[in-house]
């Protein structure tokens, strides 16, 4: 299998992820886009011991909408002392952040950039009820989706109830990725709910959009996260526990849930994902954790199935047999996901690779997943019209 | 105001007019000029029969900018009788409660207006099938 891939024979440079910073998942009030992106780029700067970097990719979805500006490559690398610097926005909807990682990995890998930075910044809280609702549409297709008044929780929704109905399951069968994800949680400072939930609470929860409740579906919050990336041969020199980025990839499918052939089938995360596993040489089975976009407890069970932890119809069984678990086969949301760390939009993607770098190092505190050597991130963009699939590897 | 943006769209949202491919022969809907089964041009038109049946449905509750003063409103994704699928709201149910596979018909009705002055946009909802009348 190729997953479709166009590949040229040159050969990659080796790229590491050798500085992460983030901020709190949270409703920030007083902060403003700028300030939050300035918080990760600096703890990143610092986590590097870094003072500059050649290039700055930020990925973010609603700024345009909800903050009435977009231009944030200039704004931001001005905002934050890199006055000069080659910088740009990456737009992928909620798949943002993870296609900044990449641009940033391609830009090292080419040898074009010696270090370069991905900041993923989102910023909800600037406007608020249904101009908030209506910016989160913006990822779907305006003409024959958004226009008949749909949400993204409408859209989570038909795709729950078609998941239940073909594969005769139930609202509590979906239960345990949102309580493992709660639980989780607890351990992450940077999470916007660090409180574990029950069962019972899972199902009493209220009706977001039948049959999702407010427990199957993810809390919008603002957030900033920046990763920076270099040459793999000189990160050995530069910090103590540089984490390798074995496998960046990037998919596509239709964006609007109905053009897909198999709405129920996410082509993109399969491709996306299988892509990373070639690229890195490993397969599942050999992951030790995986973060994926949770957005929807639905969309855990088929990106699951789409990236080979289950068969189709199957993924929702590992909601319930342990194996998601920090101890079990193979561990997701290990910090919250985005359930309970908080969906930062655009963000999310470089909020993930942070996470996975904390794994790897071994410096995840409670949340740690025991002496892990691979790590996953997938991340999707609207309903899964793109997905970036990351596989990072740790150096001994 | 947006105008143009859906005026444009007429023929699709009023007659369900999409496309045919010349090579497979596959019906599309929404048009879209190349065919995603063989990549090759599809633009001949085809109007659907507006007959299908419901593949999923939700309910929306918060509605987004626009859309208040209709919820809480019943949304579907429609399997139409030739093959495509729309996403679309469902109309004209009672007492009904929608159900995976129900038949139903597309009709013409109100999707949104931009408040006492702006432009009115009409489109396809879905009711329940209604028996041929002979």
């Amino acid at each position: 299998m190729s997953y479709g891939m166009d590949t040229s024979n040159s050969r990659p440079l080796d790229v590491s992820i050798i500085g992460i910073g983030q901020t709190q998942v949270a409703e920030h009030w007083s902060v403003s886009l700028r300030h939050l992106a300035l918080k990760a780029i600096q703890a990143a700067l610092a986590d590097a011991g870094v003072k500059k970097v050649g290039a700055l990719y930020v990925g973010n979805m609603t700024a345009g909408t909800l903050s009435h500006q977009q231009h944030l490559g200039a704004m931001l690398a001005d905002f934050a002392g890199l006055r000069g610097v080659e910088a740009v926005t990456i737009e992928a909807a909620e798949a943002s952040g993870g296609a900044a990682v990449r641009q940033a990995v391609l830009a090292v890998q080419s040898g074009v950039v010696d270090l370069a930075m991905a900041v993923g910044v989102e910023k909800v809280t600037d406007m608020v009820g249904s101009s908030a609702t209506m910016a989160q549409t913006n990822s779907m297709d305006a003409d024959y989706e958004s226009v008949h008044g749909i949400t993204a929780a409408a859209l989570g929704a038909l795709l729950m109830r078609r998941y239940m109905h073909e594969h005769g399951v139930g609202l509590a069968d979906f239960a345990g990725f949102s309580v493992n994800a709660h639980a989780n949680a607890e351990g992450n400072p940077f999470a916007m709910y660090r409180r574990a939930i029950s069962v019972d609470t899972y199902l009493q929860a209220p009706l977001v959009a039948d049959p999702v409740n407010l427990f199957d579906s993810a809390p919008a919050g603002d957030g900033a996260a920046a990763v920076i990336v270099c040459r793999t041969e000189r990160a050995r020199d530069m910090v103590p526990h540089p984490v390798r980025v074995a496998a960046s990839a990037l998919a596509t499918d239709a964006p609007a849930v109905h053009d897909r052939r198999d709405p129920l089938y996410l082509a993109a995360a399969n491709l996306a994902a299988g892509r990373a596993y070639m690229a890195a040489g490993i397969g599942p089975d050999q992951l030790n954790l995986l973060e994926l976009h949770d957005s929807f407890t639905v969309m855990v069970a088929l990106q699951l199935e789409a990236a080979g932890f289950a068969p189709r119809g199957g993924g929702w069984i590992l909601a319930g047999n342990g194996d998601i678990a920090r101890q079990g086969r193979i561990p997701i949301s290990t910090h919250g996901g985005l359930k309970a760390r908080g969906d930062a939009g655009g963000a999310t993607g470089v909020y993930q690779l942070v996470e996975v770098v904390q794994q790897l190092r071994g410096t995840a505190g409670r949340c740690q997943v025991p002496d892990p050597h691979w790590g996953m991130a997938l991340n999707l963009g609207g309903a899964g019209g793109t997905a970036v699939a990351h596989v990072l590897e740790r150096l001994v | 105001m947006e105008l143009t943006r859906h005026w444009r769209l007429h023929n699709q949202r009023y007659s369900l007019v999409g496309e045919q491919c010349d090579r497979c022969g596959a019906r599309l809907f929404p048009p879209r000029d190349v065919c995603p089964e063989c990549a090759e041009p599809a633009q001949e038109l085809f109007t659907f029969s507006g007959r299908g049946q419901v593949y999923s449905y939700s309910t929306v509750y918060s509605a987004p900018e626009g859309y208040q003063e209709y919820a809480p409103y019943s949304v579907a994704l429609v399997q139409l009788e030739e093959g495509p699928m729309v996403t679309a709201q469902l109309t004209d149910l009672g007492d009904d409660k929608p159900e995976i596979g129900m038949p139903v018909e597309m009709v013409t009705r109100r999707l949104r207006a931009d408040g006492d002055q702006g432009v009115i946009v009409y489109g396809y909802k879905f009711r329940k099938h209604v028996k041929d009348i002979i």
